[in-house]
């Protein structure tokens, strides 16, 4: 077909998935109210009061629908849209200027929720900037009110169709319908906006931020939405077209068979069990961890907790924060990391010396001997929280035992303090260590004696073992997680960590690289932790592996001379084992 | 009246989720509630004023209350201001 003039928008993907469907171009009108007074005040001030009460009206029957459809946390957005409706700041301003101004009530509305619009988007924070959406839905639903229009089309689509708006508010959004709606594109709006939020928990494809160009697109043209890459294709070709449905049926699929494994354990093609965990950096990504499926944490990097600002965590407010980790986790194992401070991560209340080498110098476990009181403060918030969960404590960076020995020893000292001032502390606390330095990896043996875990930190062991600095793009080549010296390093460990019955986890990218996970398992790796989007793909590949098969592959993998060769045999051989 | 500061400790800070909290507890007292941040005070039962603030994590912030109640109001305000939420 040439008669056709395909175009193509690009913007940001921020609901993943593939929709193919007929635009439907929701027209948003800004209304704009003139300034006139009015005769009868106490008449006006009433006329709005009404408007406001069938606003609430509709806001809680929303709320309410919203809640049936999504769940109750989505349905806060509109608890606190309610809550605008009776705001005494926006509500008793505009009664002022009805009653003392004589103004018409829909000019009164406009400018004082303007006022507040305003203000709210020269806020130098992104999430606050979004809040100013809130007040224009709220604001836009009283005039219709006042005016006696109809508010939001959304709710009367009855054909599929790919939405296709400059914005979406939060109650467009929530009264989409996924049977007609089968995704949405619009014209503004980042990731973090309350439609891209909707979107996700809807789990219909969305794609913000595409442009003025998306309003050209009118009622009926056919339309290829691709949230996977945040691209849009207009009028698309035939082929095309036949070529994205193809790709539609086998996301749909993939997608069906993730979903199954959410709550199921990681149990391999001949029933061996591993643990796949998530690594987190702060409260905000649990959300995440739970939604796909996570058994655990294995890797909570506590730094967050003291960069960005302008003293350290006090012991208070470190308890808070892994308590509620521990919590929400519900008695899953949950790794906490002590600080990893140091090296390319500096905190500049702490003043610490420059040095030549921080890569090589005072950082992590070695800072945290260095500054005991900093250290304590951190061991003793943990104890604390150690009775909320099943916390395990990981020290990074260690390199020689008597490392390991004196950290326990401050460990311990807290613990007894906690005990006689009667503070409760679990009896069952994991104490494992981060094997990130190769001599650590060379010396597990002795290391096993005296930790109740490894968890390998990929990252770092692989620039310590080719002395090959992560940043530096110019050996960027030696960045090579399945090279026989790394792969060679791992099994030590994992041989080492069996013969004491200790238990050994990964938490570098590695762990969630689908090319290494037959490797590993096939080395009797126990826990593989990740980014929680890695998780439900990682347990799908397990599923399909024999553990025994790939044991058996081992010794002839570590005899392969380069990354390439084993690359190319994982693959031919995962190939060869799923046909 | 009685006035104490807290430092918030909410990771994202003081914004939609738990503002609205905050403002639904606080109208439920009849005490006069506001809260200070820097130089600026706002009334502490307008959700709007609240968000104003734009309160960040280890901000300190004063809260007031005035009237009625306001000793327990002070109290579970406080709890509010310091409690870890998720957004």
């Amino acid at each position: 077909m040439t008669n056709k003039t395909t175009k193509r928008l690009s913007g940001i993907a921020a609901s993943p998935g593939i929709a193919i469907a007929k635009a439907f171009r929701l027209r948003q009108d800004h209304y704009v109210p003139a300034d006139g007074a009015i005769a009868d005040p106490v008449a006006e001030a009433e006329r709005f009061r009404e408007a406001a009460a069938v606003a609430k009206a509709e806001l809680e029957a929303i709320r309410a629908m919203t809640e049936r459809k999504i769940g109750a946390a989505k349905a806060e957005i509109f608890e606190a849209h309610l809550l605008l409706l009776e705001d005494p700041d926006l509500i008793d301003a505009i009664l002022e200027k009805i009653g003392q101004e004589s103004m018409n009530a829909e000019y009164a509305l406009h400018e004082t929720a303007q006022g507040f619009i305003d203000l709210l988007l020269s806020m130098d924070n992104e999430l606050l900037r979004a809040r100013a959406a809130d007040v224009r839905d709220v604001s836009g639903r009283l005039m219709s009110r006042l005016r006696g229009v109809s508010y939001a089309a959304v709710s009367a689509i009855s054909e599929p169709c790919v939405l296709v708006a400059e914005d979406l508010t939060p109650s467009d959004t929530a009264q989409l319908n996924p049977d007609y709606v089968l995704g949405f594109v619009t014209e503004i709006g980042s990731r973090t906006s309350h439609s891209a939020i909707m979107a996700r928990s809807l789990e219909i494809p969305a794609i913000v931020g595409a442009g003025t160009e998306a309003a050209d697109i009118e009622t009926g043209t056919m339309i290829i939405m691709d949230a996977e890459q945040g691209s849009v294709i207009v009028e698309p070709s035939d082929e095309e077209l036949t070529a994205y449905q193809a790709r539609k049926v086998e996301y749909d699929r993939r997608k069906d068979e993730l979903r199954k494994l959410m709550d199921q354990p990681t149990v391999s093609q001949d029933g061996h069990r591993v643990e796949l965990a998530a690594n987190i950096g702060s409260v905000e990504d649990l959300q995440k961890v739970l939604a796909n499926g996570a058994e655990g944490i294995g890797l909570f990097r506590t730094e967050f907790l003291y960069m960005g600002r302008a003293a350290l965590p006090s012991e208070e407010e470190q308890f808070h924060v892994y308590k509620h980790v521990l919590e929400r986790m519900e008695g899953k194992p949950v790794v906490i990391r002590t600080l990893d401070i140091g090296g390319d991560k500096e905190l500049p209340y702490m003043k610490l010396p420059a040095e030549s080498n921080p890569f090589l110098g005072l950082r992590a476990i070695r800072l945290c001997l260095d500054r005991q009181e900093l250290f304590r403060t951190q061991l003793r918030a943990l104890l604390r929280a150690s009775v909320h969960g099943q916390l395990k404590i990981m020290f990074p960076m260690i390199a020689v035992a008597a490392e390991l020995r004196e950290a326990k020893r401050l460990l311990r000292e807290e613990k007894e303090k906690l005990l006689r001032e009667g503070v409760p502390v679990s009896e069952s606390i994991e104490v494992g260590i981060m094997v990130e330095v190769p001599a650590a990896a060379l010396a597990a043996d002795m290391l096993a004696k005296e930790a109740d875990f490894f968890s390998i930190g990929t990252n770092d062991l692989i620039q310590y073992t080719m002395a090959a600095d992560r940043m530096n793009e110019n050996v960027a080549y030696l960045y090579q997680p399945c090279h026989p010296s790394i792969l060679r390093l791992i099994r030590m460990v994992i041989q080492a960590a069996a013969k004491e019955g200790k238990w050994v986890g990964m938490c570098g990218e590695m762990a969630g690289d689908q090319t290494a996970i037959p490797v590993l398992l096939g080395m009797g790796l126990h826990e593989f932790s990740m980014s929680a989007s890695s998780i439900l793909p990682a347990r799908a590949l397990i599923k399909r592996l024999s553990q025994r098969d790939w044991a058996a592959h081992t010794e002839q993998i570590l005899s392969m001379d380069s990354q390439e060769s084993i690359h190319a045999f994982v693959n031919q051989q995962t190939r060869s084992d799923f046909a | 009246m009685i006035a104490q500061t807290f430092t918030v400790l909410n990771p994202s800070g003081f914004h939609a989720r738990p503002t609205k909290v905050f403002v639904q507890a606080a109208g439920g007292f009849p005490c006069k509630i506001s809260v200070q941040k820097g130089g600026k005070k706002v009334n502490g039962k307008s959700s709007l004023s609240m968000l104003t603030l734009g309160i960040q994590q280890n901000e300190e912030v004063t809260l007031e209350a005035d009237g009625d109640q306001e000793e327990q109001a002070v109290q579970t305000l406080g709890e509010l201001l310091t409690k870890i939420f998720e957004e």
